[in-house]
């Protein structure tokens, strides 16, 4: 491998894929470049809990003789991250947890086989705030992530480790998932895109659950095109997830030509009030500009129930991920208590031991809300609410195509600032939970910069519409180089 | 709604949870705040609203009934911190 190859951690996961095809370098050469890099560089992240060099080595040489043979996938020998809420067959699986330090899955989740398959190589397990119940990565047990572009600062969360791994360049892609915006969220805060696709358009089997009628799985990557090869493997309908939809594919790369000409944009005037800071206003407006002088058009739509997202939100999650957790008992699988006097201490003190303040605090918070006395008043109230919501965009993509507005109302806050708040914390994921809670498809792409922190683009589209959000920002970023800016320790 | 220290510990106890002397002291504090927050929903007007189910209004999916999974009892109890004769082993349950 020739010098000029040390640049290869720069290139889109699309620009890596041309390089591969023309013999350019190898699929070892570049797992091997990007290895390094990680090994030299995490340790000013933490992005990662787990990192495969060996079997990434193996599955590389594997799709270098693939691509000689003609058999390789469409994403043969490229070198990608997983989020480690998903399963990995002999890989550890932590979920960014103490109650799963120990724990090796037996089974590969769907999008880990489908992306296997298509002969991708993960270099490793990223972090991410544990049981993905968090914003800013800190509730990790294995540490907060930093944010790439300050390392005093959050990368955002969940999905943190994902994101800041693909903004640092030390992986073209990653996984993530989402459900209330930690695709998005983090995405924004590091300058990276993040597509949350429809509810049930990617199999959560394997998917270690938290929310189930708001977890989805997504993709974080640099360009609205990488994101495109990724999701076109991922999606799709998968016996194995009863929540899966079966919903034909589209050809997402295709589709990402198309012009925006005619496209109806909808902003969300109450977006815009305060809360938001206001240069990240300003970002987003000019976000808004670049479409509108490719074309598309402008009207203003109405969203009279998003204040009431976010306590939605925290009723409904916490209600569904305390009946999900309460299957980690210390006797199955997961961390174990010593010598417990009988088998309500193993439960109890295994939960306790096992599980950090905040999963602890939904735990508790959702128990509270579905329990005898209380259901009627939070939890059925929450999805009745839930059900004007879904409305209100309803009723919105009925004169729009896709609405646009920011990520997150701030950039990347310090981290420790919002920890000790839960509220403050919750409220940075105003903007992304509507989509999560009418189970719509919501994507982030980088928009400029607040005070050298990256400023996210959030767009919302109709059910099962991932195109027009690909298409949306693949033809914004051919106007932009926003995605292009790489923060400088990591150049 | 301000939750007292007796009905954390009752939440506590039916999540199966245990929690120390400082974690009760933190819980109510902090949960006493996530109940307050949530209570905004008791303003909306859901009047004969009906309940989200599904987003996409989905019906659960059946399958024909027939064997699908093979049993690999050995490789799951791989995870598991006491087992024995294909069995996991809890604390003493009947005297």
């Amino acid at each position: 491998m020739s010098d000029n190859h040390q640049e290869l951690h720069a290139r889109s996961l699309t620009e890596l894929a041309a390089g591969l095809d023309g013999g350019e370098f190898t699929s070892v050469e570049l797992t091997q470049s990007l290895l390094e890099r990680i090994a030299r560089l995490d340790g000013q992240l933490n992005a990662f809990i787990t990192v495969t060099a060996d079997e990434a080595l193996a599955a590389a040489e594997r799709a270098d003789e693939a691509r000689a043979a003609g058999t390789g996938g469409v994403l043969n020998g490229l070198p990608i991250v997983h989020k480690d809420i998903f399963c990995t067959s002999g890989v550890k699986t932590t979920c960014g947890s103490r109650m799963l330090d120990n724990f090796v899955s037996p089974y590969d989740a769907t999008v880990v086989e489908k992306l296997d398959a298509a002969g991708a190589i993960f270099l490793g397990k990223s972090n991410m705030d544990e049981f993905a119940m968090g914003s800013s990565n800190e509730t990790s047990y294995f540490g907060p992530v930093n944010n790439p572009w300050n390392a005093e600062c959050s990368p955002g969360g969940s999905s943190g480790g994902s994101a800041a791994a693909v903004a640092a360049r030390l992986a073209p892609a990653a996984t993530g998932t989402d459900t209330g915006g930690s695709i998005r969220q983090p995405a924004a805060l590091t300058g990276t895109v993040g597509i949350k696709p429809t509810y049930g358009r990617v199999s959560r089997y394997g998917m270690i659950a938290f929310a189930s009628s708001l977890d989805q799985a997504g993709v974080i990557t640099r360009t609205a095109e990488d994101a495109a090869r990724m999701l076109g493997v991922m999606a799709g309908f998968d016996a194995r997830d009863s929540t899966s939809i079966d919903h034909p594919v589209p050809d997402y790369v295709a589709g990402l030509s198309k012009s925006v000409k005619g496209l109806r944009v909808g902003v969300v005037r109450q977006h815009f009030d305060e809360g938001l800071d206001e240069q990240c206003g300003v970002r987003v407006h000019e976000a808004i500009a670049v479409l509108e002088s490719l074309g598309a058009t402008t009207v203003e739509v109405d969203l009279p129930n998003l204040d009431l997202s976010v306590p939605t939100y925290y009723v409904v999650a916490p209600a569904e991920c305390s009946s999900n957790l309460s299957r980690f008992d210390g006797v199955r699988f997961g961390h174990r208590a010593e010598n417990a006097e009988d088998l309500m201490d193993l439960y109890c003190r295994s939960r306790g031991e096992g599980f950090g303040d905040e999963v602890k605090r939904r735990i508790m918070t959702g128990t509270y809300v579905l329990s005898a006395g209380y259901y009627d008043a939070y939890y059925l109230k929450a999805q009745q609410v839930r059900h004007l919501i879904a409305d209100d965009f309803k009723k919105a993509f009925s004169d729009v195509d896709v609405i646009a507005g920011p990520t997150s109302p701030t950039p990347a806050f310090r981290l420790g600032d919002k920890i000790d708040d839960p509220i403050t914390m919750y409220l940075n994921d105003i903007y992304t939970i509507g989509a999560n809670l009418a189970g719509l498809p919501g994507m982030s792409v980088p928009c400029g910069f607040v005070d050298d922190l990256p400023v996210g683009l959030h767009l919302v589209a109709a059910h099962f519409d991932e195109e027009t959000l690909l298409q949306c920002t693949h033809q914004y970023q051919q106007h932009t180089d926003w995605h292009l800016a790489c923060p400088e320790a990591f150049k | 709604m301000s939750l007292s220290k007796e009905q954390v510990q009752h939440i506590a106890m039916l999540a199966r949870l245990e929690l120390t002397d400082d974690e009760y002291a933190e819980s109510v504090a902090k949960l006493s705040r996530i109940v307050d927050f949530v209570d905004q929903l008791s303003q909306a007007d859901t009047d004969g609203v009906i309940p989200m189910a599904h987003p996409l209004d989905a019906a659960q999916r059946l399958r024909p009934d027939v064997v699908t999974e093979r049993i690999e009892r050995d490789r799951y109890q791989e995870n598991a911190a006491a087992v024995a004769g294909g069995l996991y082993l809890v604390p003493k349950v009947i005297e």
